[in-house]
């Protein structure tokens, strides 16, 4: 590879739907099947409750539902994406996690800018890859936005 | 061989600083945090030099050096009192129970050591 | 270690000083005439001056100069104790606690009121009639006692010296503190004759002149004169004298300093100049042995570098039996005089090769009692026993679940590991268990200001301050004390002309009292004041909208309207138990420890808070229930019963409220399911099974649940670590079949489900 790594970024794809996004390969501590989470009364919809991480407490996001999507029928073959963001662990309920992508930081694209705000909320950047196209996900959005709804 | 200081006050953080000014001074040096068991510890290390406080529970300096010289083991060991008070009366207290010197805290190293100095061959 | 490190110990021991010295004034305060009250009152306010003056904590240094002074003259009884006197003292001691934590963390403190403080322990150590009561009442007083000799500078004060370990100057600079004057070399006559004494104290002559050879140039002639014959001689006499030329850059005082713990115990004498006439004449030893005159050779004493002395000067008579002679343990019938310098040394290292073997052992000082533990380790270890009690669950669960119960070696191993893990859990939480002292002592000090600030009278009695509870507990127990204290002397207490006036005692007593009950400590918190207004709290709820005008409620219920978010009873706002804080403030930061909080009052009489916490907050006793196919844990403390509810007991109450007739009682039912929004619709009641629970203030309340699983348990897991606090949910926990379970905020459910029968904005999500 002729780039230098400084300018590469390592990314996990996942996929929601018939969309692709990804995530920050650092941020994420670890990938894990579904399992039922305990519902958290007076939650947004989104928060699908909380689960059992060998002894943490990990609530539970429905991504599509958080991107504005349908809300997920979670199945055994859905998975749990564990991000840790400063000092808090989230999960991230997706259908799969479709790739790592290592792609060159000048490759990601700004956000269109299109009226929704769910873009200019969650979604960092475009990039295309092979013709497809994958979303990278703003994670402080999705944190900050949890804080304050519930608050 | 190392000299070997036995150190008595109540105050821990005194007890702290006497150990590491001592150890760096390179005397080997045991502690006790009251006269009673300062003379516990006087019987057990047979130290070259005694540093001590006035103020202490259970048996204060006095008393303390008092029992050292009454020990006839110990009776001529050099004993240096520790303490703030500088005034003639509690100085002379300590000499009258036999103290053979005195180091006013807060004390400087060099000056703590120096005294040590002073009295030990 | 470090300076850091010993700063640190240092701090902690001023914490410990700080607490024995309040509580040693307290005790005096309420007659303890024990001398050893006074001495370690006395020795804590020592101590931090000692450790201060070591780091140069100047301000710290000179208040506690100035109280030490005043304490010293109690204790050696020039000084009466009075209650004003102790009043004095009591500030002077939260004075001292505040410099001391400025000096910790930064910060200024009030200096005004330091000043006049100093200058009240000063007046009252002045003002006693014995002229010798303030030896040092004024920090200026610097000079040195006019009969004892000069001493050093450094030695008459109480300037700090600010203590490093890079300090170690070279010896010549710590033993000659003054510089002479002109930097020409001067010469002195030094006429040196010890007492006994002198050596009775573990000085020794020798050692004195090899501390003078380090000043200057000697010549050193012993004079024998006095020396009886052998067979009248006094093995622990004295006998000889010494003059010595001392040829020096330096002063006089840096000779005196020489001989500065030998002062009193030798006849002792410096003059300018030299005395030739009396080096001139002979000296002669014993009958007729004249001495060669023998270079004084230090090299000969110790194994240290020999100093320069006087080997130019031949005429110069050194001694060197002299100092033997008077050497206590000498054996002066094979020995004397010419024994060797240092006999009983030689003796002691024998014995000290004697006991080698036990010295090795004996050198290590006596064990501590107790071990300072980092609590982050601590902490780490009761998480690793709360996965462990997760665990030990979910495997039996799973023995029951595969029915390999069949086989009583597993059950029994099982019983026993259960066994085990709980006692391992218990000596856990015991580590982190402290007394409630530190917190219950830190109350005098608020009763003090506030009493101070409002004119009233006031004693504080603390009962059971030995009372043991999780440290997180005690941490969080301070704030919500405080302002209850505050509020019981503000509003409780009548100033002392009304209570004089109503026949009570012009003092008021506030009762501060901590005791274990059915595995949470209760404290509370008794004024012996007016008691609650209850008319006046009626008309103010009723004139905030709270209750209805014509609502008929019981005393109690009146009483613990105050709890209620909004209600302050101050007419006006004091700054004292005002600042903007409430009562439901403290009942809701009692809450989060998922304690209680409740007052009982007697008009005329008095109020009583009591409050009761859980002892530690990593695991707590709960009823494990089924709510709209969840699974909830109701804190088992909150519990008055549980019962079964029959149709003919369900009444109707309006067109949403229910109520459950229980005995002679009409409760109101809360339906859980629907309050946490499990399920739109009100259960019914019939199908479930009503737990009654008791909530601060709000009386007793039917909680609908759908069924009972069992009690067990639990460990606390914060929901706020990677989420947030969820309204009507004190927690979370995991069950033995790895699944999180919610614990129900009893409290919150009740205040939520009262805020809509009390006032239309008080719903649910408002709690939160």
């Amino acid at each position: 590879m002729r780039v230098s790594d400084n300018d590469m970024c390592e990314l996990i794809a996942f996929t929601i739907g018939d969309q692709e996004f990804c995530v920050e390969v650092m941020a994420v501590r670890e990938i894990r099947g579904w399992t039922p989470a305990t519902p958290l009364p007076h939650s947004p919809g989104y928060v699908r409750g909380v689960i059992n991480l060998r002894g943490v407490v990990l609530p539970v996001m429905d991504m599509s539902l958080r991107l504005g999507m349908e809300p997920t029928d979670p199945s055994e073959r859905h998975v749990i994406i564990v991000i840790q963001i400063g000092k808090q662990f989230v999960g991230l309920l997706v259908d799969s996690v479709s790739d790592i992508l290592t792609v060159p930081a000048t490759d990601i694209q700004p956000p269109p800018d299109v009226s929704k705000e769910m873009d200019r909320d969650f979604v960092q950047g475009i990039i295309p890859i092979e013709g497809r196209m994958v979303c990278l996900i703003q994670l402080n959005a999705l944190f900050g936005s949890i804080e304050s709804e519930a608050a | 061989m190392k000299k070997k200081v036995l150190t008595v006050d109540d105050s821990r953080t005194i007890r702290n600083m006497l150990l590491v000014t001592l150890t760096n001074a390179g005397f080997e040096t045991v502690q006790a945090e009251d006269g009673i068991e300062g003379l516990e510890v006087l019987e057990e290390s047979n130290p070259d030099v005694i540093v001590t406080d006035i103020n202490m529970p259970r048996l204060d300096g006095f008393g303390f050096i008092e029992g050292v010289r009454q020990n006839e083991r110990f009776r001529a060991i050099p004993i240096l009192v520790l303490t703030t008070e500088s005034d003639a009366e509690k100085k002379n207290r300590a000499r009258e129970a036999g103290a053979t010197g005195w180091i006013v805290k807060p004390f400087d190293p060099s000056k703590l050591i120096a005294a040590i100095e002073r009295v030990t061959a | 270690m470090d300076m850091n490190e010993i700063k640190e110990i240092f701090f902690q021991e001023c914490e410990e000083q700080l607490a024995e010295l309040e509580s040693g004034l307290l005790r005096i305060n309420d007659g303890d005439s024990d001398p050893e009250t006074v001495n370690a009152v006395f020795r804590a306010v020592h101590s931090i001056k000692g450790g201060a003056g070591a780091f140069g904590l100047d301000e710290l240094v000179a208040f506690a100069h100035v109280f030490e002074t005043t304490l010293d003259c109690v204790r050696s009884n020039k000084l009466q104790t009075s209650s004003d006197l102790l009043k004095v003292m009591l500030k002077s001691a939260d004075v001292l606690a505040d410099l001391t934590a400025a000096s910790r963390d930064g910060g200024s403190i009030d200096k005004s009121r330091t000043s006049v403080l100093v200058k009240e322990l000063e007046a009252f150590a002045k003002g006693t009639p014995l002229p010798v009561a303030a030896p040092a009442a004024e920090p200026a007083k610097q000079e040195a006692p006019a009969a004892a000799a000069p001493e050093p500078a450094e030695d008459s004060g109480f300037q700090p010296v600010p203590f490093s370990f890079d300090d170690f100057g070279d010896e010549d600079d710590a033993a000659s503190p003054v510089e002479a004057g002109g930097g020409g070399r001067s010469v002195f006559t030094v006429r040196f004759k010890p007492r006994s004494d002198l050596y009775a104290k573990g000085n020794e002559a020798v050692l004195l002149l090899r501390d003078l050879a380090k000043v200057g140039d000697l010549q050193v002639r012993c004079e024998t004169d006095t020396l009886p014959p052998i067979d009248q001689l006094d093995p622990e006499g004295a006998y000889f004298s010494w003059l010595i030329r001392v040829e020096t850059d330096k002063d006089e005082d840096a000779i005196r300093h020489v001989f500065e713990f030998a002062e009193w115990d030798c006849m002792f004498e410096v003059t300018p100049g030299a005395d030739e006439e009396a080096f001139a004449a002979q000296t002669v030893l014993g009958e007729d042995q004249p001495m060669a005159p023998v270079p004084f050779d230090l090299s000969m004493l110790d194994d240290e570098p020999a100093m320069p002395v006087a080997a130019a000067e031949p005429a110069v008579v050194v001694s060197m039996p002299a100092p033997a002679v008077a050497e206590p343990a000498a054996n002066p019938a094979e020995d004397a005089p010419l024994a060797p310098p240092s006999l009983p040394r030689a003796e002691k290292a024998i014995a000290a090769e004697a006991e080698k073997k036990d010295a090795t052992v004996a050198a290590v000082p006596a064990a501590p009692q107790t071990i300072r533990v980092d609590l982050d380790r601590v902490d780490r270890l009761i998480n690793l026993v709360g996965e462990l009690v997760i665990n030990q669950a979910m495997l039996a669960q799973s023995v029951v679940e595969n029915e390999t119960g069949g086989s009583s070696a597993i059950n029994l191993g099982l019983e026993e590991l259960q066994q085990l893990t709980r006692e391992i859990q218990d000596s856990v939480m015991a580590i982190r268990a402290q007394p409630v002292k530190p917190v219950f002592q830190r109350m005098g000090r608020i009763v003090r200001e506030i009493a101070d600030m409002t004119g009233k009278n006031v004693r504080l009695v603390t009962e059971g301050e030995n009372t043991e509870v999780d440290k997180t507990v005690i941490d969080k127990l301070a704030e919500p004390l405080t302002h209850m204290i505050r509020n019981a002397v503000d509003h409780g207490l009548e100033t002392p002309e009304k209570r004089l006036a109503l026949g009570k005692n012009a003092e008021g007593v506030l009762r501060l009292t901590a005791k274990h009950r059915s595995g949470r400590i209760v404290i509370e918190i008794a004024d012996d004041g007016a008691g609650i207004n209850r008319e006046r709290v009626r008309s103010k709820a009723i004139e905030n909208g709270l209750i209805a005008p014509d609502s008929n409620l019981s005393d109690e219920e009146i009483d613990n309207l105050i709890f209620h978010p909004g209600f302050s009873t101050a007419e006006k706002l004091s700054d004292i138990s005002g600042r903007g804080v409430g009562m439901d403030v403290v009942k809701r930061s009692i809450q989060q420890l998922g304690g209680r909080i409740s007052i009982t009052s007697k008009p005329g009489k008095g109020s009583v808070f009591t409050m009761s916490l859980p002892l530690t907050l990593a695991v707590l006793d709960g009823m494990v229930v089924t709510v709209a196919n969840q699974t909830l844990v109701v804190p088992l403390t909150a519990i008055v019963e549980t019962l079964q509810p029959e149709k003919k007991d369900i009444h109707a109450f309006g067109p949403t409220q229910r109520l459950i007739a229980i005995r002679d009682t009409f409760c109101p039912l809360i339906d859980v399911g629907h309050i946490l929004n499990f399920r739109p619709d009100l259960a019914n009641p019939i199908d479930g099974v009503a737990l009654l629970v008791e909530s601060e203030g709000g009386g007793q309340r039917a909680l609908m649940v759908d069924a009972i699983q069992g009690q067990r348990q639990v460990v606390i897991k914060s929901l706020e670590a990677n989420y947030t606090n969820v309204p009507g949910i004190a927690a979370a926990t995991i069950l033995g079949d790895g699944r999180v379970a919610l614990i129900l905020d009893v409290d919150a459910v009740v205040t939520a489900s009262r805020g809509h029968a009390l006032s239309s904005e008080m719903t649910l999500s408002a709690t939160g």
